[in-house]
């Protein structure tokens, strides 16, 4: 096992894809500005330098065909990683993640499958310009067929990314923007917890937080204030949105009988709306008081300028924790 | 003005003024000055396979008229095109057929009866797409050509001689995928053979709202990618132009477009009246063109083909659809369990949850 050392997310990404590539030649990385820039976020830096341009390399600029050509190359024994450049630009991508990805397994009954990583930054919070900032998971959760993760700490990001690629089945691998510059201390490849399970981030009695990407550092935070002011609140970081843990949200809402959902995305048939009818399917019983959610607004993400009006803060947070009916219990 | 200057002689890429055409419609040969009439061997044994294509074009419609089908988009017409694309191809080359494709993938050596599965009503494409490396039908227009470049990409990556021949027709050359799938292949230079069927209607719109382009093989230009047009109803001269792009693809020279100038003889599929936009004497006209009589007279006219031997070979293709009316005489039966089986290698915990609400379902259907 390796040391814990300091470093960011950013930094344990490309470790994760410098050693998936280093233990399997069949791992290839593919993209726009991968190749000898090392990507726009710097996350397949020394990639090319080091494996080669036939095993990192540049394509022309086409969403389709690349996510296309990946089907292809999975067909054919590789292991392709391919980096989406920025959220929406993956949208051109849609058709054959949504037709083909997602579904060759099933319509081949097994015989073909396709491990496939679609890496996607995602999300807000760093100033970008229109067409920067989406959080698009819920159109990708919404698809059977799919692993959709998402991690919002560095020993995840570089434990799920490895799982990513070693998965039979396609991921897509959202990758929050804000976090990729967060530094923390980690013992890389110590054994993180398996796709499909959401971790407890901080115990609390009182009320449970889910988040998951780029709200779980809000959740902390919101916790932190809440926890001067008296209040126990627990956090639960989903990592995997699909397959969904119902089992460890469930026992965490149970526990504390009241629960706040925290997502960037608009709420209006979002993943968060998924995850209050689940949760209130199974744990109604055990409710003080109805789930609440703080999510993006339903509106185009903002300019930078305003986008902190959008985004979900800690006083939101607080606020939605003060609605969970206290006077009644 | 020298960084004005063309760096690549567009000429080289341009195809052909007129489709090439080694058969004339009446049967006779028409000399070339590049392509060769294939060997005499090899003719007949593209006419056997033909024949047996027509046969299982036609049959496949017929189930779809006793309700056996639930559709069948039938390549009758087009079955030069159908053999010359599987003939050309090795046993380690791959071919990627879209749904109006399953005369091509019996051709390759698939069950009639497998490649039909999917049109049958059932939930998955029927063949296991490694045993003859065909890759399952698509049905979402030129999506499948993106694919076939992946997989000739990777072979070129492992250092294997594979050629990938990728099928489309003509109104899946105005997707973006098409333009995507030609513009990387030629940037890496895959082996892929890209194949369009033009047989002058998308459903019901016709070539001219597709393209302006002086052809579909025209388009190749723009990528760097060699344009070759064929006559698609001469076998000899498919067998030729294709055989050669083949080649070329395997020898390193890239890859490869063709396109075939042919007709869609019957409906899109029983959903569809032709009537409604296009007149009967369009139809006749290509009906006379037919390829399975035109090879058929240029053999027998040689002495290539006896009485004996066609009817041979027809009684071959009586078979082959007897066996199709067999094998589909039942109606397909789907296990609803298994629609959860392939979702992911695992199921996700939701999903057995669903799979076991289905089963106690039928449990209470066969116990009551």
């Amino acid at each position: 096992m390796n040391q814990p050392e300091t470093l960011t997310m950013a930094q344990a990404l490309t470790r994760a894809l410098r050693d998936a590539m280093a233990e399997d030649e069949s791992v290839v990385m593919f993209g726009e500005d991968v190749g000898p820039l090392g990507g726009v976020f710097r996350i397949t830096d020394g990639l090319t330098a080091e494996f080669g341009d036939a095993r990192c390399f540049d394509t022309p600029l086409a969403e389709a065909g690349i996510v296309g050509v990946a089907v292809g190359m999975a067909m054919n024994g590789m292991r392709p990683v391919v980096e989406m450049q920025f959220d929406a630009f993956a949208y051109p991508a849609f058709e054959q993640v949504v037709s083909h990805v997602a579904k060759m397994r099933n319509r081949t009954r097994g015989q073909v499958a396709l491990p496939i990583v679609i890496r996607i930054p995602y999300a807000g919070g760093i100033g970008g310009v229109e067409h920067h900032s989406d959080s698009s998971e819920a159109y990708f959760a919404h698809t059977p067929g799919l692993h959709v993760v998402t991690p919002s700490t560095v020993a995840d990001a570089y434990g799920l990314l490895r799982q990513a690629i070693t998965s039979a089945d396609p991921v897509i691998f959202f990758e929050p923007k804000k976090l990729y510059w967060s530094k923390e201390q980690a013992a890389l490849g110590a054994g993180v917890p398996p796709i499909g399970t959401a971790a407890i981030r901080r115990d609390g009695t009182d009320a449970t937080l889910i988040a998951y990407g780029p709200t779980v550092p809000l959740a902390l935070e919101a916790a932190d204030v809440a926890a001067q002011e008296g209040r126990s609140l627990q956090v639960v970081d989903l990592r995997s949105l699909v397959p969904f843990d119902d089992q460890t949200v469930c026992d965490a809402v149970r526990s504390t009988g009241r629960a706040v959902v925290v997502a960037e995305a608009s709420g209006f048939a979002s993943v968060s709306s998924e995850i209050v009818a689940r949760v209130t399917d199974r744990c109604f019983h055990y409710l003080a008081a109805p789930i609440r959610r703080v999510t993006g607004f339903d509106i185009p993400y903002p300019p930078p300028k305003l986008e902190r009006f959008h985004l979900p803060d800690v006083d939101r947070v607080l606020d939605a924790v003060d609605d969970l009916q206290w006077e009644d219990s | 003005m020298d960084h004005l200057v063309m760096t690549s002689d567009p000429r080289r890429l341009l195809p052909s003024d007129a489709p090439v055409r080694l058969i004339s419609p009446e049967g006779e040969p028409v000399p070339h000055e590049t392509y060769r009439l294939p060997s005499g061997e090899a003719l007949l044994a593209a006419y056997a396979a033909m024949t047996t294509a027509r046969r299982v074009n036609d049959q496949a419609s017929a189930l779809v008229r006793q309700g056996r089908l639930a559709v069948y988009p039938s390549s009758h017409g087009q079955e030069a095109c159908q053999v010359a694309a599987a003939q050309v191809l090795t046993d380690d080359d791959w071919l990627f057929p879209t749904y109006r494709d399953v005369a091509a993938m019996v051709a390759r050596g698939l069950d009639p009866v497998e490649a039909l599965v999917l049109l049958q009503g059932d939930w998955h494409c029927g063949h296991n797409p490694y045993e003859r490396k065909v890759a399952p039908q698509t049905t979402p227009l030129a999506t499948q050509l993106p694919h076939a470049v992946g997989v000739a990409h990777a072979a070129r990556l492992k250092g294997e001689p594979t050629v990938v021949m990728a099928l489309c027709g003509d109104g899946a050359t105005s997707e973006g995928d098409f333009h995507e799938a030609l513009n990387f292949a030629a940037v890496f230079q895959t082996p892929v053979v890209f194949f369009v069927q033009n047989n002058r209607y998308a459903i019901s719109v016709p070539l001219a709202r597709q393209t302006a382009a002086p052809s579909l093989a025209h388009k190749g230009v723009g990528y760097g990618i060699p344009g070759e047009q064929v006559d698609g109803n001469d076998l000899a001269a498919l067998l030729a132009v294709l055989g050669t792009a083949v080649e070329r693809a395997r020898g390193g020279a890239g890859p490869q477009l063709v396109e075939a100038h042919t007709y869609r003889v019957q409906a899109h599929t029983n959903a569809d009246d032709p009537t409604r936009y296009r007149d009967e004497a369009e139809v006749g006209a290509w009906v006379a063109r037919d390829p399975l009589r035109r090879l058929g007279t240029f053999l027998e006219n040689r002495a290539l083909l006896t009485a004996e031997q066609a009817a041979a070979l027809d009684k071959d293709a009586d078979d082959v659809a007897a066996a199709m009316r067999a094998g589909l005489s039942k109606d397909a039966e789907p296990d609803p369990a298994r629609l959860f089986a392939h979702v992911y290698q695992t199921p996700t915990p939701q999903l057995a949850e669903q799979a076991a609400l289905v089963a106690d379902e039928i449990s209470r259907m066969v116990d009551g």
